[in-house]
């Protein structure tokens, strides 16, 4: 495999049993990311966006076809593998932001880290970088029922970045926040990719988040209807 | 270890929900450990109020002498002889002689037993010395049970009936010098006390004996030609079976309690992966295997039943030590319920063994009834964790 893909899929099918039918979420689905996208899954909702993203971060498997994810087949890994290939590999970032709420900031963003058995020096330096680069090295102490929503997204992108994956995986992200706030956080998932050379892939209809991809994969009833690459001029402008 | 300092993190960033846990468990253990204190503490006092105040360190009975059988009564004495008058002059031993006998209370008719007891005996903790220095021809001494029993009360008269040892029925009044408060039934109901002089005289008898109490302490287990070594297992075996039989009562609550208890767990760690289960699909995306999230609940659980434990020694221990030093007061009139020798106030003992068995037990089954409903998260895709489902 070309050193520079990160993701292949082939003819990936998913289909979901209802009672006596079946729902096909994923229709023959191919595609190729490659190290260094910024690229976004478009599409209504049903449209199977979510259901590729979560065979691609091996939380799930298709029922035909495969899905090779850093060299791995999704659709082999053992849960264990499955569960490694997540820690080491990748980060996720969700609509609903699943901060751990017991957890303070610091410790939400230092999880990842105690799963790699860092140690606890090599775990505060990512923990305050990754808490800087999303601007929240003041709140390290709060917990998440104390953060707007906000930044409690910017926690959850410092929780994906701190082990500096090669993937992250982006789920609506700006699903539940304003306007501001979702260029906010764009940028910042911008910046990030730029300056780390981490991979980005969106699930989303949000036009803001649209704005900013500079790759559109589009999916309609589980099939990619339409993959364009989007050049700076359309794109959105920095303020 | 991570597992270990993320189950420590849960634990202590739950907050009130967690401490509000461990305080229901830590009553779980004080309760079960104070219950079998109480327990404990009754063998004890039971068997220590009988030795004290019946039994002695053993006694020596004549051959053919049966408790349970009055008819053995009319042959059961013997001379005192050898060892035995040795340690009953020494005082180191107590004769006592019995005599079938019938009292007229109020012109009822009672069987009693007539016992003789040396007045200055030092053997049992009983007040014989009542029986000396009195103006009355017989003075007697009853319990408070077998007073309420006939009616009668200290300075009363009354007539009692036996027969001496040649056959001849005899006749004659004692007078009740004083009524003494006893815990133990086998020393008061049915049971009159006089000096064992004077029953000896009555009996037609002389330096003789049904048994003989050896002081606690002093082992004479070797046979005596005519008399039969009691020791304390023997004799304490009827009282120890009726303890018995309690404590299968109270392990029946204390396992009820354990129930209680672990069920209170098991519907926490239930609802716990119910309402968190959409952190688990969140700590499965992060890279937490099935493995890892179910050993991290199981510690969790594990967890409360240590807070638990140091919650119920702040406040157990105090309360404990407590009822050692001051005992628990038996409401009025239920002391005699119990069938054997109890005083008004029980004193727990809590042994090392009952408070460490009883917090291991206890840690042993939280963890278990922790980990019995995290299987379910084994068998939970991430996905639908997330999406805060339970497959």
């Amino acid at each position: 495999m070309d050193d520079s893909v990160l993701i292949r899929t082939v003819d990936l099918v998913k289909i979901y049993p209802m009672g006596d039918q079946k729902l096909i979420a994923l229709n023959r689905v191919n595609l190729i990311l490659r190290k260094g996208e910024f690229a976004g899954l478009v599409g209504p909702s049903g449209s199977g966006k979510t259901t590729l993203l979560n065979i691609i971060g091996s939380l799930d498997s298709p029922t035909q076809g495969s899905a090779e994810v850093l060299g791995e087949k999704v659709e082999t890994l053992s849960h264990r593998k499955a569960a490694e290939l997540r820690n080491k590999h990748i980060g996720f970032i969700f609509q609903t932001f699943n901060l751990l709420s017991v957890y303070t900031v610091y410790e939400n963003v230092e999880f990842p880290l105690l799963l790699l058995n860092l140690s606890p020096s090599q775990r505060k330096k990512a923990v305050i970088a990754a808490l800087e680069w999303v601007h929240l090295a003041d709140r390290a102490k709060s917990k998440p029922p104390q953060l707007s929503g906000g930044e409690s997204q910017r926690v959850a992108v410092a929780r994906a970045m701190v082990k500096r994956p090669d993937l992250v995986l982006a789920d609506e992200p700006t699903a539940n926040l304003d306007a501001d706030n979702s260029h906010h956080i764009l940028d910042t998932m911008e910046d990030l990719n730029r300056e780390l050379g981490t991979t980005f892939l969106f699930s989303t209809h949000d036009q803001k988040v649209i704005e900013h991809l500079r790759r559109k994969i589009s999916l309609v009833d589980g099939r990619i209807a339409n993959d364009e690459t989007v050049g700076d001029e359309n794109r959105r402008k920095r303020p | 270890m991570t597992i270990l300092k993320l189950a420590v993190r849960n634990l202590l960033g739950g907050g009130m929900k967690s401490w509000l846990n461990a305080v229901v468990l830590s009553l779980a253990y004080v309760t079960i450990i104070w219950t079998q204190g109480l327990y404990q503490g009754m063998d004890q006092q039971v068997s220590r109020t009988m030795i004290d105040a019946a039994v002695g360190g053993g006694q020596y009975w004549v051959e053919g002498y049966d408790p349970y059988d009055p008819f053995t009564l009319q042959d059961a004495h013997l001379k005192l002889t050898g060892i035995l008058e040795e340690l009953a002059q020494s005082r180191e031993a107590a004769p006592v002689l019995i005599v079938q006998g019938t009292i007229y209370p109020n012109g009822r008719v009672q069987a009693a037993l007539l016992k003789g007891i040396d007045p200055e005996q030092k053997v049992l903790m009983f007040p014989s010395s009542f029986l000396k220095d009195t103006d009355s021809e017989i003075p007697a001494l009853i319990g408070s049970r077998m007073a309420q029993m006939t009616g009668l009360r200290t300075g009363d008269t009354v007539t009692v009936r036996w027969r001496d040892v040649h056959g001849t029925f005899d006749a004659q009044d004692l007078q009740i010098v004083q009524v003494m408060a006893t815990s133990v039934q086998t020393i008061d109901i049915g049971q009159i006390w006089v000096p064992l002089k004077k029953l000896e005289e009555m009996a037609g008898v002389e330096n003789e004996a049904t048994i003989v109490i050896v002081k606690e302490g002093l082992v004479q287990a070797d046979d005596i030609p005519g008399w039969t070594f009691r020791d304390l297992d023997f004799l304490l075996q009827d009282i120890k079976q009726i303890v018995r039989s309690k404590t299968v009562g109270a392990s029946i609550f204390y396992a009820f309690l354990l129930f209680l208890a672990m069920l209170a767990i098991f519907n926490t760690q239930v609802l716990s992966i119910f309402r968190r289960r959409k952190e688990i699909g969140t700590l499965m995306a992060l890279g937490l295997t099935r493995g890892r999230v179910i050993a991290l609940f199981t510690v969790e659980g594990a967890l409360h039943a240590i807070l638990a434990a140091l919650i119920g020694a702040v406040y157990g221990i105090p309360l404990l030590a407590y009822f050692v030093a001051k005992g628990w007061p038996l409401p009025a009139g239920t002391a005699d319920s119990f069938g054997f020798a109890l005083s008004e106030k029980l004193f727990p003992t809590y042994s090392g063994g009952l408070v460490v068995g009883t917090t291991v037990l206890v840690f042993i089954i939280t963890t278990i009834v922790s980990f019995l409903p995290t299987r379910k998260i084994a068998k939970l895709k991430p996905t639908e964790a997330l999406r805060g489902r339970l497959s």
